[in-house]
């Protein structure tokens, strides 16, 4: 399958979303992230739709749009209990947003479903080298703020008496999670980039106990997904993104059984 | 200024735009002891605590900290008052009590670091139940981890904020009873908030009371007197 050139782009790229997703992932289940991440992904949708009316390209648009919404959301922050309607305001907003776009820059449906649904046709070499250092850029914060993230997302009381800058800390982690939304959306699609941001992390959680192995665990899970998913898709012509799910989902489910059986 | 103490208070005062909750405190904590600090609940308790940990700026008046030989500066262990720990919490008790260790950045421990872990582990019993899950132990069990904890990084003073409150009568004696050990065998000095006047006699030497802005002292053995004063 690599002697074609959009299938290695395709590999390649998905190999360094895979590694990002799955490495971010588990601090974004970890934080309870989950919902926002989703929320985060429809509003890539907005922004990649947005950057095709302007001329940007789709990841640009993407980038911004949920760079600046990751920090809209960051200085609100919400009280708890209120934090998930008010999302779901934002998000519903921005779907609309993201089709009022997408039919004022008279692009046709086809396009649509690719930033939706993903797609890997057409990636370009140039696209492939962007998307390699964007995750670079990601893996590089996410070392640099390391053991303090890892103190603040898993045991949040704990580190708020160790005068750590938790709101500064809260900050950087959204906007890493932008980030890893925008360079997973590119071949996932936005609306189902959550699952590889979310589902491998989750699983992980069941399967590990130390956050090293749940990095393991998780980054382990996004790769078989993508590779096989990509492997699969490219065998029988169905959607790749159809196959990452459901891999996705039945490595959820046997690690849920596993913690069951384990248990007892 | 005492000739022994680990932290000297000085002319302390906390105020909120609302309210002053510590109102020109003198204090002095002598080193290797054991003191209970008592107060009605909103009395401040948590706040002086807070202002000890540099999380508060004092309005007025200053903190000094001894540091004992070799050491730069005084490094105290916090656990707590409210933790929440579900039952589906992943961490192993072990990968819980690492968290603390935050001087480095490496994404892995640095063998020292790795001893620290062990030794603070061995210091609340429980080398045995190291890999268990957190969120599957007892109360009394998830109480040592808390500690533990806060013991990773060697202090020299432990705060334990109502760390007794959630646990039945046997669990605070254990607890209360391995936080005695650490403080007679590693001179370990030890605040100890509390509403529980027993322990507070039982285990500690002397007692602070807070209340409307004031602290008394004395040993815990004035303990009732000063209670039924207050109430009087
Ligand atoms: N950041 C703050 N801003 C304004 N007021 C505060 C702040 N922190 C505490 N207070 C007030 O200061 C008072 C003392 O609170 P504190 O938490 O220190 O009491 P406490 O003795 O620890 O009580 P408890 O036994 O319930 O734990 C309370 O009236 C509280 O409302
Ligand atoms: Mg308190």
């Amino acid at each position: 399958m690599f002697v074609f050139e959009f299938m290695r782009n395709a590999f390649l790229a998905s190999t360094f979303i895979a590694i990002t997703c799955g490495l971010v992932g588990v601090f974004v289940v970890a934080r309870n992230l989950s919902f926002l991440s989703h929320t985060l992904s429809e509003i890539g949708f907005a922004g990649a739709a947005f950057g095709v009316f302007v001329g940007l390209s789709p990841l640009n648009g993407m980038l911004l749009f949920t760079g600046a919404s990751s920090l809209i959301v960051g200085t609100l922050s919400v009280e708890k209990s209120h934090r998930e309607a008010s999302i779901s305001a934002v998000s519903s907003l921005f779907i609309g947003l993201g089709i009022l776009f997408l039919s004022l820059s008279n692009k046709n449906a086809s396009y649509a479903t690719n930033i939706l649904f993903g797609s890997i046709v057409g990636i370009s070499v140039a696209e492939v080298n962007q998307l390699i250092l964007l995750s670079g850029i990601a893996l590089i914060a996410l070392l640099a703020v390391y053991r303090i993230l890892v103190f603040d997302s898993f045991d949040g009381v704990g580190a708020a008496s160790q005068n750590i800058h938790r709101n500064l800390l809260s900050m950087f982690f959204l906007i890493l999670l932008a980030l890893s939304v925008s360079i997973g959306a590119q071949i996932v699609g936005s609306l189902l980039v959550f699952i590889l941001l979310t589902l491998p992390a989750a699983s992980a959680q069941y399967m590990g106990r130390s956050v090293p192995s749940m990095l393991a665990f998780s980054l382990g899970f996004a790769l078989i997904g993508v590779w096989l998913g990509l492997y699969l898709g490219y065998v029988t012509n169905w959607p790749v993104t159809f196959f990452i799910a459901s891999i996705e989902v039945v490595i959820y489910l046997l690690s849920l059984i596993y913690n069951r059986w384990q248990t007892n | 200024m005492h000739k022994d103490s680990i932290l000297d208070i000085e002319h302390l005062t906390v105020r909120f735009p609302d309210k002053t909750v510590l109102d020109d405190i003198n204090l002095s904590i002598q080193r290797g002891t054991m003191v209970s600090l008592i107060g009605e609940n909103g009395a401040g308790k948590t706040t002086l605590i807070r202002t000890i940990l540099h999380q508060l700026k004092p309005t007025k008046g200053k903190i000094i900290a001894h540091p004992g030989a070799g050491r730069r500066h005084l490094e105290i262990g916090y656990v707590p008052q409210f933790r929440n720990i579900d039952t589906g919490y992943p961490l192993s008790i072990k990968s819980f009590v690492g968290l603390n260790r935050l001087k480095h950045r490496w994404p892995f421990y640095l063998p020292q670091e790795h001893a620290a872990l062990i030794s603070a582990l061995k210091r609340t019993n429980l080398l045995k139940l190291q890999n268990i899950r957190l969120g599957s132990a007892s109360g009394g069990e998830k109480q040592r981890a808390y500690l533990a904890q806060a013991l990773v990084n060697d202090p020299e003073l432990l705060i334990l904020d109502e760390a007794t409150a959630s646990l039945d009568v046997k669990a605070k004696n254990e607890l209360m009873t391995l936080v005695q050990q650490l403080n007679q065998s590693d001179q370990l000095t030890v605040i100890f908030i509390t509403h529980d006047f027993e322990l507070a006699q039982k285990y500690t030497q002397r007692f602070m009371f807070l209340n409307e802005g004031k602290i008394e002292t004395g040993p815990v053995a004035d303990l009732s007197e000063k209670f039924l004063e207050a109430h009087a």
